[in-house]
């Protein structure tokens, strides 16, 4: 059987592919990858199509060994890899002979490495993803050491030309926002946004926690609960903003003062906690 | 209605009502849109993730639409088996100034509604709980509350789909499965379905 055997986990390794939109009304978060183009760059580093199944890793740390011969590829911030203890490089196609094992080192900047390999992860889909989904619990457990992970069919041949260059993610971040839907129940929304804000410990695939000066609302009211979408910037009683990524609830009971545009929430999942974030409203 | 805008892809409309909610809820279901990803009904609101263009269809559909007669859509009834024994059952009785078997008789004679979703896969929060039930959440919240569990807060009942924390009144349990994820229809509850419970 084609197949990837899970050596070392590291501190958290989740399979991921694109998710399952769709499904909102029935309760059922969106997941998938956080960093999107980071997993789509390495599927078409190894010839999958871009929303097969890969591992995203938290800090590195994964060792692999390919039961059957592969092309696996890391993606994500740069990072160290080995095959055998041998250096290989993130961010290009790795031919994997049965036996080798590959290891992910700890990257230098952001949080999450992607580990795609020819065929995809081909673990049973639920409601037509095979990701896992932290806040519900559906999809896959989190992979640990001796697991078996089923690979699927390879069906196309690995990058031969894409040059890649890594990009590291930066110490402050720069986050264009549209205000809205809920800008109107806070005191200078555009403003109170552009502080500085830092990404807390507390964050993890349902949201970024950030700290800094709190939102002041001038409404007081009670919001009833809402559906909520990736990106969404939720403000609780406390004034301190929280960033909903793919592992978000549905609905939410707190006001929504502006929604991150789509292209900037891969580096906000990259973000570690320390880094520094502002935001750029638009209207 | 006011329409406002929710980032690059979608849009919520601030309705007056739970009722209008649910009516703008089965006009733009009905009509089924090309473009139209997502239909998120809240208490209030209606979250709409579509493309500009269908987002436009969307919005001219409901300015003309009689949302006093919306369709009817989904008119299917499910019937719950519940046993009314939960551990709140009592502190209920005693804040509504009624018997136990009163809050049982209450609780089993109303229709309810699916309005919306959310909290976990399957949760539905059920609209149509009789005044004289509808009590605050608890002060301080269960860490966990078993699958099955029939509760009561605000202006809503629901079931618990799966064990999970919850703050919740516990008034009975039933032994439906809400949610299953590799079945045609994963979950019970959609909204816009018509669930009674029954006394066992």
């Amino acid at each position: 059987m084609r197949a990837l055997e899970i050596v070392s986990p590291g501190s958290l390794a989740l399979v991921q592919d694109l998710g399952r939109p769709g499904y909102a009304h029935l309760g059922v978060p969106p997941s998938g990858a956080l960093d999107v183009a980071a997993l789509r760059l390495g599927n078409r580093l190894v010839g999958n199509p871009e929303d097969a199944a890969g591992i995203e890793t938290v800090l590195g740390g994964l060792t692999v060994r390919a039961v059957v011969s592969c092309t696996a590829a890391v993606t994500g911030p740069p990072v160290a890899v080995s095959v055998d203890g041998r250096e290989t490089g993130s961010h290009t196609p790795i031919p994997l002979r049965p036996s080798q094992k590959l290891t992910i080192g700890r990257p230098a900047t952001g949080l999450r490495c992607y580990l795609a390999v020819s065929g995809g992860i081909a673990v049973p889909p639920v409601l037509g993803s095979r990701s896992t989904d932290v806040l519900s619990g559906l999809g896959p457990s989190p992979l640990e050491a001796g697991a078996s992970v089923p690979l699927g069919p390879v069906t196309g041949v690995p990058s031969g030309a894409d040059v890649v260059t890594a990009s590291s993610a930066p110490p402050q971040l720069a986050v264009p926002v549209l205000l809205g839907p809920r800008d109107d129940w806070f005191a200078d929304a555009r403003a109170s946004l552009n502080a500085q804000w830092t990404v807390t410990a507390e964050s993890n695939r349902v949201g970024v926690r950030l700290d800094g000066p709190p939102l002041r609302r001038v409404s007081t009211s009670e919001l009833p609960s809402e559906g909520v979408l990736t990106g969404a910037i939720q403000v609780p009683p406390n004034g301190l903003p929280l960033v909903f990524l793919a592992d978000h609830p549905t609905t939410g009971g707190y006001p929504v003062i502006a929604v991150v545009r789509r292209g900037s929430l891969g580096a906000l999942a990259q973000a570690r906690p320390g880094t520094l974030v502002r935001f750029h409203a638009s209207f | 209605m006011r329409w406002r805008r929710y980032g690059e892809h979608a849009a919520l409309l601030d309705c007056a009502s739970l009722e209008e909610m649910s009516a703008a809820r089965a006009t733009l279901t009905e009509a089924a849109l090309d473009g139209v990803t997502e239909i998120v009904p809240g208490a209030r609101t209606l979250l709409v993730v579509a493309s500009t263009s269908a987002l436009e269809a969307a919005r001219s559909l409901l300015a003309s639409a009689d949302l006093d007669h919306p369709p009817a859509g989904d008119a299917r009834e499910v019937v719950l088996d519940v046993r009314y024994s939960g551990e709140d059952l009592s502190l209920v009785a005693e804040d509504a100034g009624l018997s136990v078997a009163e809050v049982v008789a209450l609780h089993t004679r109303a229709v309810y509604t699916v309005a919306f979703t959310g909290f976990a896969p399957g949760f539905g929060y059920l609209a149509g709980l009789p005044a004289e039930l509808q009590q605050s959440r608890l002060s301080s919240p269960r860490t966990r509350v078993p699958a099955g569990s029939v509760a009561i807060a605000d202006e809503y009942t629901g079931v618990y789909p799966r064990e999970s924390p919850g703050g919740w009144r516990l008034i009975g349990h039933t032994e439906v499965t809400l949610f299953e994820p590799s079945a045609a229809q994963p979950a019970l509850f959609t909204p816009g379905l018509r669930v009674r419970f029954r006394s066992v």
